[in-house]
């Protein structure tokens, strides 16, 4: 036993160990801010519950006018209720889930004002016998809402609950967003891990001069970087642990394909990212300048890579670029293995390639490294 | 006095950094169990010359033997021989004084008794179990001495060990170095900006400016030259500057 805890590796992986979980903000962005993101997002995206639409309503009575009340007006007077400035109507369907909407009374001027501030998605404009739409067309949630208004004043609100027999509404885990969410919160904690806590913690170390003092004893540099990775793993996997315990309980998340190609992914990934961790933090001894590439490298991939919505919304000639980004390598396999029952047979290239760059990346990162 | 009596012997050693000349044809020589001051203003050339001792620079001409040993084929022995404190090293904040010593003591295969010795040598038993960040500016110059020495080294090389501490924890350094020469017959290449330092401490004395060294030899030896009665006289006689500039 003497033997093992006198060692240069043991010691280097407690002390990368020691350092880890004796600093309790690392513990709550590793381990509780991404389940608080999980917990977060799979609510607010999963719960089928009630819309609200918010709209304004800005009133046209000319001289000319023989009405003395608009159009729009009149049917939510009739159909709706009215407090103060504000007139609002239920639109039902068990199906789909209700939808609220409100109409809130004011001049031209506030509501662009509330349109600007993103208080309204849309300026009703009512006149006694025409009613128009003022909203932007590249605007998802308003262009739902006036589809909702346009088939609301020719039809009723009726409309919304005709039909209902050509709705299947999908509950079966695998479609629903949440499960989308958690294979890519579980690929980017790889990542994120990986170049924070390799990354930072050599530049941070060569900032300090301890790399140097380290060289300068019969340490093994292989040993220094082997204990790095090692105890970041160790991390990683403790933090995918609680993360997918925390969605199987709350959400009832649950794994369809292969574990063992879920395990051997998810090495895949750690290897990938340590290896590019350790080439990016290859040569600065500069703690900003470190701060700087990692968030070159993490940043642009946790936007296009699909981790929060499809990443098929980008124009279709990033889609072969982005298919092969390691952030996108690790969530699509995961995702797959997760909701598609996806097997060792349909992710080993995955595997293997997020293997060579890893390797690749440490060799050439190994090869530049500067430690003092 | 045979070569192979100093532990550390520099031949007419040169380096240069783009157009910067850092050293300029420096030999030096230190007997075992010898204490060695190397005195200069910033920008001297000092840290050069001890970090191509050290085998981290390697010079563009000239040689360097450690007990008769270059880097370039002995690596590993010379890690062996060697002990060494940086100015301004950080040790990890979150591990405890012991559990560094521990580290560092791994890397030369050596165990907990060896790390015990050590902390009563520096007088830091105490404060085994406290966390690196937590110990004072001395306290961690005497754990950075302790780990420094761990290995018996038989060349100490200290780059201003004490700048930045107050008198008392500055005694508690020399008053180490002291027992170790009594001990242990350790060398010892310093590095100061302190004169006091370089004359409580050390046998002999080197000011080195611009590359090159202006005089050296014992303290007496070296205020015969030109009459100076203190060391601060003859500084500014050689270089024109005080050595804190």
């Amino acid at each position: 036993m003497n033997r093992i805890t006198n060692h240069q590796l043991y010691r280097l992986i407690a002390a990368h160990f020691a350092e880890i979980i004796r600093e309790p903000a690392v513990l709550f962005w590793g381990i509780v801010f991404p389940i608080l993101m999980a917990w977060g997002l799979g609510i607010a995206f999963t719960q089928k519950g009630e819309t609200h639409l918010k709209m304004a309503i800005v009133k046209t009575i000319t001289a000319s006018d023989t009405l003395k009340e608009t159009k729009l007006a009149v049917y939510l007077l009739t159909n709706g209720t009215k407090k103060d400035n504000t007139y609002s109507i239920v639109l039902k369907n068990e199906k789909l889930g209700d939808v609220n909407l409100t109409f809130f009374e004011t001049s031209w001027a506030n509501a662009f004002k509330m349109l600007k501030k993103g208080q309204v998605s849309l300026i009703v404009e009512d006149k006694p016998d025409d009613t128009k739409y003022h909203f932007d067309p590249a605007n998802a949630e308003a262009k739902t809402a006036y589809q909702l208004m346009s088939n609301l004043s020719s039809y009723g609100s009726a409309f919304y609950n005709a039909n209902q027999s050509c709705i299947e509404p999908l509950t079966l885990k695998g479609t629903r967003y949440v499960d989308f969410l958690i294979p890519g919160l579980l690929a980017m904690g790889i990542m994120m891990s990986c170049s924070w806590g390799i990354s930072y913690t050599i530049i941070d170390r060569r900032s300090k001069k301890l790399l140097r003092r380290m060289v300068a004893t019969p340490m093994r540099k292989s040993n220094f970087l082997l204990a790095l990775i090692t105890a970041r793993f160790t991390m990683n996997v403790a933090e995918a642990a609680l993360l997918f315990l925390f969605a199987w309980l709350y959400f009832g998340t649950s794994v369809q394909g292969s574990w063992p190609a879920l395990i051997a992914l998810f090495i895949a990934g750690n290897i990938a990212f340590s290896g590019i961790s350790i080439l990016i933090s290859s040569h600065t001894a500069n703690p900003e300048i470190g701060n700087g590439i990692i968030n070159a490298l993490v940043t642009p991939m946790m936007v296009v890579s699909g981790i929060f919505f499809s990443y098929h919304n980008f124009p279709d000639w990033t889609i072969p670029i982005i298919q092969y980004l390691p952030l996108t390598m690790i969530a699509d396999s995961f995702r797959s293995i997760f909701n598609e029952g996806a097997g060792f047979l349909d992710v080993w290239r995955e595997a293997l390639v997020l293997t060579s760059i890893g390797t690749v990346s440490f060799i050439l990162g190994l090869k530049i490294f500067k430690w003092y | 006095m045979t070569e192979l009596d100093y532990i550390v012997d520099v031949r007419n050693v040169k380096k240069s950094f783009k157009d910067v000349q850092a050293v300029k044809g420096v030999s030096l020589r230190i007997e075992q169990g010898e204490f060695l001051a190397l005195l200069g203003p910033n920008g001297a050339g000092k840290t050069t010359l001890v970090e191509m001792i050290e085998g981290i620079q390697h010079p563009d001409e000239g040689e360097i033997f450690i007990e008769g040993k270059q880097w370039k084929n002995h690596q590993h022995e010379l890690h062996q021989l060697i002990g060494l404190s940086l100015q301004e090293t950080r040790f990890m904040d979150k591990l405890t004084a012991y559990e560094t010593m521990r580290l560092f003591a791994s890397f030369y295969k050596l165990d907990s008794r060896r790390v015990d010795e050590v902390f009563k040598l520096i007088g830091l038993e105490e404060k085994k179990k406290s966390y690196v960040n937590n110990l004072s500016g001395g306290q961690r110059q005497r754990l950075a001495l302790g780990v420094a020495v761990l290995n018996k080294p038989k060349i100490l090389l200290l780059d201003e060990p004490t700048t930045g501490l107050d008198p008392n924890a500055r005694h508690e350094i020399w008053n180490i170095l002291l027992d170790l020469k009594k001990e242990q017959n350790t060398s010892l290449l310093l590095t100061s900006h302190y004169m006091e330092e370089a004359e409580y401490l050390c046998d002999r004395i080197v000011i080195m400016d611009q590359g090159t060294i202006l005089a050296g030899g014992t303290l007496e030896e070296i205020l015969k030259i030109g009459g100076h009665r203190s060391l601060d006289e003859l500084f500014i006689t050689l270089t024109g500057r005080h050595i804190y500039e």
